[in-house]
């Protein structure tokens, strides 16, 4: 489904990607790990379209994305939940959630189902559909970011340390949620620094080190090798 | 009491007039975070175009709905010409070509018509006057204010009711974000340039409706203008934008009645003052809106 090949990214003259590749087939959870600076938030900015690769191709369903614009690759159903959990604070949580299916604004029914099937999923956030985003707390910002992406139907879903500053409880609710959507039947590429846990629900996994992949294979074989510790620091 | 309700209905229409201006400059800025200096010349544009259509027979509200339209379809070409194609760019860049487009603007007025002000055709409704509670009042200013009130209820319901104005909403805070849940970066910037152009048309009027005359530098005051009242009321928020033009009309109008006429030629003297004032007390102005992420 989603095919990286040999991209490099750069921020002006500094290489944040130096060479990675990566595939995905559908309905695969995979996780990219590596410490900070390693490029796994670059290499989901790269698919969603915010960061052009300097080099390489990026292929959907076999066709070239890498110059595509953001607002192209959403109607494409790719869904990205960047680590600054991005909220529209003044804006209510439903309101959110109505912009988060703006492409699709027209199929008020297939909108109206999503939206039903996000409050299944998070029901904390049906309770607050009024309540202005800004005022949630960082943990229910997280669910509403991740149900807003949803609400695009998305095929791909990226997203980026979902569990970045969040409670060990609430981390784990993210991770009970993250497995449900996938049972649902979205491809997931998560980037996580939370690596034990994100091996453990993920099909498969990429080490970066310093924007390069060190190691790749089934997350099982990636937990089970000792030098894991030492790869990631690269 | 007939000096009362002069002074109210006075502040009321200044205000009115500033607010919307400022409500103009603060839908780009609240996107772009940046000013566009070619705003006084969307006012220029429709005062032009009213000189132009009064040799016409067509019916005022018809010239004056033109003279709108143009305003609109110069805040958009302001957009195209001057913001697009530089806008990845540099700030610096930006501010170079909006300062650019409104000389460009300003010569092509000095150039094609005349340096020399050019009377525009008015209802005669404009020149009446009503008594109300004692004082005689222009009915131009009671317009004002009614248009005023009418124009900020539309862009009340524009920015909370419509799937348009939350993308607008959304995208001043978080531009990448907005363009990540597939809100054309595009549309929402053109839409800002056509509503603040559809702003400085109808501003244009009745500004106009005061001199009775355009002149190739008319967009100068009303952009400072504008600029003050958004700093005063906070340059992130929309509602500051109404909230300052309303306060600096207070505040002008209180200059005016108030200070001894050998004192009045300084009144701007004063008003800058106290706006500095203001500033010291409140540096992000009296409304600090939301958050804002980056520039983009």
């Amino acid at each position: 489904m989603l095919e990286i090949e040999g991209i490099e990214l750069r921020y002006g003259a500094v290489k944040a990607v130096r060479d990675v590749s990566l595939r995905m087939e559908q309905g695969e959870l995979v996780t990219l790990l590596g410490a900070n600076g390693a490029g796994k938030s670059s290499t989901l900015k790269s698919i969603a379209g915010v960061l052009k690769p300097a080099r390489g191709t990026i292929r959907l369903d076999g066709q070239d994305i890498s110059g595509l614009s953001p607002e192209q690759l959403v109607r494409r159903g790719v869904a990205m939940v960047p680590e600054t959990r991005d909220v529209f604070p003044d804006l209510t949580v439903e309101e959110n959630l109505q912009l988060g299916a703006f492409c699709r604004r027209r199929d008020t029914r297939g909108v109206a189902a999503s939206r039903e099937r996000m409050f299944d999923l998070f029901p904390l956030l049906a309770e607050r559909t009024r309540q202005p985003a800004g005022t949630l707390s960082g943990g229910q910002q997280q669910q509403l970011v991740i149900a807003r992406a949803m609400m695009s139907d998305p095929r791909l879903l990226l997203l980026d340390e979902p569990s970045l500053g969040l409670a060990p409880v609430i981390v784990d609710r993210i991770f009970e949620m993250i497995v449900e959507l996938r049972q649902s039947g979205v491809t997931i590429l998560l980037v996580e620094q939370n690596a034990t846990k994100a091996l453990k629900i993920s099909d498969r996994s990429y080490v970066l080190s310093l924007g390069r992949v060190a190691a790749s294979g089934t997350s099982d074989d990636i937990a089970a090798r000792s030098d894991l510790k030492s790869i990631y620091l690269g | 009491m007939a000096v009362y309700v002069q002074f109210l209905i006075d502040v009321l229409s200044l205000g009115s007039l500033y607010a919307l201006m400022a409500f103009g400059l603060v839908i780009v800025y609240g996107i772009l975070k940046l000013v566009n200096f070619a705003y006084g010349e969307l006012i220029m544009v429709a005062g032009y175009s009213l000189f132009l259509l009064g040799g016409t027979p067509l019916p005022w509200l018809v010239m004056a709905a033109i003279a709108v339209l143009m305003a609109i379809g110069a805040g958009i070409a302001t957009e195209y010409a001057a913001f697009r194609p530089v806008r990845s760019k540099s700030v610096t860049a930006v501010l170079i070509t909006s300062f650019a487009f409104s000389t460009l603007l300003q010569n092509a007025a000095l150039l094609f018509i005349s340096p020399r002000a050019r009377t525009v055709p008015l209802p005669d409704i404009f020149s009446d006057t009503v008594v109300l509670g004692g004082a005689t009042i222009p009915l131009r200013n009671i317009l004002t204010i009614v248009a005023a009130a009418i124009m900020l209820a539309i862009f009340s319901f524009i920015m909370k009711k419509t799937v348009l104005g939350l993308a607008m909403r959304a995208a001043a805070t978080k531009f990448t974000m907005a363009r990540m849940l597939g809100i054309p970066a595009n549309l929402v910037i053109t839409s800002a340039f056509a509503l603040s152009g559809l702003l400085a048309g109808v501003v244009s009027l009745f500004w106009l409706g005061r001199i009775g005359s355009v002149v190739p530098g008319i967009g100068l005051e009303p952009l400072l203008v504008a600029f003050i009242a958004t700093v005063i009321g906070g340059m992130r928020s929309l509602q500051g934008a109404v909230v300052g033009g309303f306060l600096l009309a207070l505040i002008v109008t209180t200059f005016n009645y108030s200070l001894p006429p050998e004192l009045l030629k300084f009144r701007d003297a004063f008003t800058f003052s106290l706006v500095i004032l203001i500033l010291l007390w409140r540096p992000d102005g009296l409304i600090k809106g939301p958050a804002t992420g980056q520039r983009t």
